[in-house]
């Protein structure tokens, strides 16, 4: 690629003001929503879904098709959730949005709840984001006095409390109606019944940033920045061994090269490139030579893992990988919620096989126990948790099976 | 009225009554008032879940199952500050072990536990999503990052 691409979403993070109603308005923030609000709701929907919008929280759903399942007219509330409980290893985005271009989110709340009929939103936000909560309640409270909240759609910000799961969409609604974490067997989908038993819609921060952006400059224009199934640019974070770790705004068919090298300029440590993390930790790690892929939905979902929510998470030649696996695998012990066995039991004995063999003490048959219990469990669970821990197991183990069996003791 | 002088001030239940009408049910409220609750009275005891509990007209076992299963919930004193270090994966890249064995050794206590003066309760966390200035922590509201040993020094020399 060679002309930088256009900055959307992260077009004024460079101003130290960018979060006030002030330069939001000043460079073209609340004239989308007029528009939206002169559209009938289906225009809305088709207009998302003519742009190719998929979901930037993880699951890569079309947005628009999403949005559509809530059943028509329905007599009672329907409630608009946005999921800020940015938990995904190596992902940042949600945070820099929250506490940069906050009204680009209540902006994107009002036209989505217009298309999808809903007078009340929430706004979950991870407990630990107290500065990013600060900022986002601050500009509801502009928004609220400038008169763009409050007539006819109520936007309500909670906080959470610190647990992964409740950024799983279901577990999230249980968490907002005041109970543990656990989510939920779908179906029923949440469009049909989510929270306190209303048809709800569950969208990542990101995700409804880009909506006033779509009713300003038309589905096409966005659909034409990205590949032929996912239009636009999203945002990466990039971290670890990578000289400028950060975020960074790019269309989605940039390649995972360019993201490393050119935005994150190179990699650190010894500077050889070993290995990559593409979209967050859930997803199944690629070598050195698997690093040509683009970084939209499909493209990586065809190199055997996943945009997930992108995540990237570069190791150089002098990580071990085996010591990674173990810091992966103790996080998915430690933030499992308990309900399904396979999951609850598997996490718990893959962090501690995990962790006998980086200290020396593995037994040869750990590593075929780790891919056994990943293959068998994937699938079976309640939530996609446990298909998120079984990306990293089984690839580590497999693109680098030989560093792991070297700490084995013969 | 109240045994252990675990009670909501006028303006406090004020603050409650709000949270609560904000929800289609009550219980929505339940993790903002816990929150208000800990900010109280240090931390979320058996008695302060009985009174929430109170409150929501739940029964304390349904309060009780909220408050374990959330990391950000103290059923126990804790520190004046919570400094909490990350170990997830891009920290440890970047050197977060360095910086749990140091700030142990500074403080003299292991992950989970507080200064004997009440002063720093530290923890190890998973990813608090700030991966760009790995290695990283957080010090009660503020996330600090780019961290190495005198910078962790500065930081909790600095706390009261
Ligand atoms: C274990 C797990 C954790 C998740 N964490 C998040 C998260 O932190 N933020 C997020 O937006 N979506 C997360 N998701 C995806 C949500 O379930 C859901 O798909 C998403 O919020 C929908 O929004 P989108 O369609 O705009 O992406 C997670 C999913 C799983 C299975
Ligand atoms: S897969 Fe794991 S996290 Fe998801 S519901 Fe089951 S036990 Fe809980
Ligand atoms: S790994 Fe430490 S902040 Fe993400």
């Amino acid at each position: 690629m060679s002309a930088p691409a256009e900055k959307i979403l992260t077009r004024n993070f460079h101003r130290p003001d960018s979060h006030t109603l002030a330069t939001y308005v000043e460079t073209g923030g609340y004239t989308a929503l007029p528009k939206a609000l002169a559209m009938e709701p289906a225009q809305i929907v088709d207009v998302v879904k003519r742009s190719n919008l998929r979901g930037l929280g993880g699951a890569g759903f079309p947005t628009g098709a999403k949005w559509s399942f809530i059943p028509k007219g329905h007599a009672g509330p329907v409630y608009l959730v946005i999921n800020a409980d940015e938990g995904e290893p190596g992902t940042f985005k949600d945070r820099y949005l929250l506490e940069r271009d906050p009204h680009a989110l209540v902006e994107g709340m009002a036209i989505s709840a217009r298309a999808i009929g809903s007078a009340l939103g929430f706004v979950y936000i991870r407990g630990e984001y107290v500065q990013p909560w600060r900022r986002f309640r601050a500009a509801v409270r502009e928004a609220y006095d400038a008169g763009h909240l409050g007539r006819g759609f109520d936007v309500v910000v909670h906080q959470g409390a610190g647990a992964y799961i409740c950024g799983e969409e279901t577990g999230l609604i249980s968490s907002l109606e005041g109970k543990k974490g656990w989510p939920k067997l779908k179906p029923p989908f949440p469009a049909i019944k989510g929270a306190f038993g209303a048809p709800t819609i569950v969208n990542n921060v990101e995700t409804i940033c880009h909506v006033p952006h779509l009713v300003n400059r038309g589905p096409e224009w966005f659909a034409r920045l990205g590949t032929k199934t996912q239009g636009g640019t999203r945002m990466y974070s990039v971290s670890g061994r990578v000289r400028r770790p950060g975020v960074y705004e790019a269309p989605v068919g940039v390649t995972l090269r360019q993201l490393i090298y050119d935005f994150g300029g190179g990699v650190t440590g010894n500077g050889t490139l070993k290995a990559v993390v593409p979209g967050g930790s859930s997803a199944a790690i690629l070598t050195a030579d698997e690093i040509d892929v683009t970084m939209d939905v499909d493209g990586l979902r065809n190199a055997g893992t996943m945009a997930g929510s992108a995540g990237v998470i570069v190791m150089d030649e002098t990580v071990s990988i085996p010591e990674a696996l173990m810091v992966v695998a103790r996080f998915y012990a430690h933030e499992s919620c308990g309900q399904c066995t396979p999951c609850r039991e598997s996490t718990g004995w893959i962090y501690k096989m995990t962790e006998r063999i980086v200290e020396g003490r593995g037994r040869k048959e750990d590593l075929d126990t780790i891919l056994d219990l990943s293959k068998r469990g994937a699938g079976t669970t309640i939530c996609a948790f446990f298909d998120g821990a079984v990306g990293p197991y089984i690839s580590y183990i497999e693109k680098f099976r030989d560093e792991f069996e070297a700490l084995i003791p013969k | 009225m109240n045994r252990n002088g675990i009670e909501f001030s006028d303006a406090q239940l004020q603050e409650v009554r709000r949270l609560q009408g904000l929800y289609p049910d009550t219980r929505g409220a339940l993790l903002p008032v816990l929150h208000l609750a800990q900010d109280a009275f240090g931390h979320v005891s058996l008695e302060v879940e009985e009174y929430v509990a109170r409150l929501f007209d739940l029964s304390p076992a349904h309060v009780h199952e909220v408050v374990t299963f959330y990391t950000l919930f103290f059923q126990a004193p804790k520190g004046r500050h919570i400094v909490s270090v990350c170990h997830n994966l891009s920290c440890h890249l970047t050197g977060a072990q360095d910086i749990l064995r140091h700030l142990k050794a500074r403080l003299g206590i292991e992950p989970g536990e507080t200064t004997e003066d009440g002063r720093v309760t530290l923890l190890a966390v998973e990813c608090l999503c700030a991966c760009e200035m790995a290695p990283m922590m957080q010090v009660d509201d503020r996330y600090e990052g780019g961290l190495t040993p005198a910078k962790v020094d500065a930081l909790v020399d600095a706390l009261r």
